[in-house]
């Protein structure tokens, strides 16, 4: 990751590394975003096996999708509130350790993921380098996912699986809190 | 599964002669590293990541499937890419457009994602595939530069290291999930590649 952000840097045209950084800083900077996907790993790890890894190997494609019909111009209604939503539901779902099939999981997180990706498609900043940017807009919200598994681990302690579904709730208060916001 | 990986060879095939067909105009920047044309095309390979992303994804590709297919990847990858440039340079001056580079980006993270068991004889034509049409795109785009050839060579050494690097690294990894944090790092590969689509198509609709 931080070779990744060196190249980036030492590359002549600034513009490329401005792209990288950029793209890399979006899904963190949001923190809707971050709660958001943060809930996705806790929530895999939580499910175990196949799920942990299910679920961060599709997200990033399904989110994509997303991000191109957000590049593309294609409306979304209710892209905020659709993420505000996402936290809710996510959070909940850590909260409350649900244990749906596998399938209906997927199908959860990938229609919150194309919310997540619309709305980073849409707010790109105009001018930045296409590439740079869509990598470090990916490597980014793969980190997020990431740094959730990394917390979930400590789900085979049984101090662990309270914390876990405490940050559920807050992940979950959160969502509540973006979705006010997007209304008022 | 050797059916299974037969049938994808020919798709991979047409569709990257299809993009390759149409060449778009050339943005044909070599920068000088200001040591040498050796450095200028190994700087040129590490910089661009529309030629590493591709490679890397291939090396991850032939890493996951073993030894064998990695020693495959290793040279003939380099080999055709040279070929390739060779080629390049002596014609007339194309370069990728964003939306050959994510359909690459898609296909070849796409077989990262699916593990895909391709036969070592599908995975040499991968890369000579690859190596032929990105030499020959690098090769086009240096055509102007001083000393092209000399950094052909620079540039297709850093892709012997690369994929010997990482075709290395994936090929040892044991554990299940390292093998998934590959296939994690194939999903990225593709999502970027659907992003540079929306990219490319962005007003274009």
């Amino acid at each position: 990751m931080l070779l990744w952000a060196q190249v980036a840097f030492a590359h002549p045209q600034a513009g490329e590394a401005k792209g990288f950084v950029t793209g890399f800083e979006h899904p963190i900077s949001g923190l809707d975003h971050v709660l958001a996907m943060v809930a996705v790993g806790l929530w895999g790890a939580q499910l175990g096996s196949p799920a942990i890894w299910l679920l961060p190997v599709a997200f990033p494609m399904v989110m994509a999708v997303g991000g191109m019909l957000g590049l593309m111009g294609v409306p979304l209604p209710g892209t905020e509130c659709g993420i505000a939503a996402s936290a809710i539901l996510l959070g909940a779902a850590v909260l409350f350790e649900v244990r749906p099939p596998l399938a209906a999981a997927a199908a959860l997180v990938g229609f919150f993921a194309i919310f997540h990706g619309h709305a980073h498609g849409t707010e790109l900043p105009p001018g930045e380098s296409g590439l740079l940017y869509s990598m470090g807009f990916v490597i980014a919200t793969g980190c997020l996912h990431g740094v959730g598994i990394s917390i979930g681990v400590v789900h085979r302690w049984m101090w662990g699986q309270r914390m876990l579904r405490a940050a559920g709730a807050f992940v979950a208060v959160g969502g509540v809190f973006f979705m006010w916001k997007a209304f008022a | 599964m050797r059916a299974a990986s037969k049938s994808w060879l020919p798709i991979y095939a047409i569709a990257v002669f299809m993009v390759a067909m149409c060449p778009a105009p050339a943005e044909a920047h070599l920068v000088s590293s200001g040591m040498g044309p050796i450095y200028d095309g190994l700087t040129h390979f590490l910089m661009s990541p529309e030629d590493l992303v591709p490679v890397l994804a291939l090396a991850l590709l032939a890493g996951l499937r073993g030894s064998a297919y990695g020693r495959r990847a290793l040279f003939v990858l380099p080999a055709a890419w040279l070929m390739g440039g060779l080629a390049g340079l002596a014609a007339a001056t194309v370069n990728a457009n964003a939306v050959q580079t994510a359909i690459t980006f898609l296909l070849l993270g796409g077989l990262v994602v699916m593990d895909a068991r391709l036969s070592v004889r599908a995975t040499t034509a991968l890369a000579a595939l690859l190596g032929l049409y990105h030499g020959y795109l690098n090769g086009a785009g240096m055509g102007q530069a001083g000393a092209a050839s000399v950094a052909l060579l620079g540039l297709v050494f850093a892709v012997f290291v690369l994929v010997a690097l990482a075709a290395a690294l994936v090929v040892q990894l044991q554990a299940a999930w390292a093998r998934i944090a590959v296939r994690v790092v194939g999903s990225w590969i593709v999502a970027s590649g659907l992003l540079m689509l929306g990219w490319s198509l962005r007003g274009k609709l």
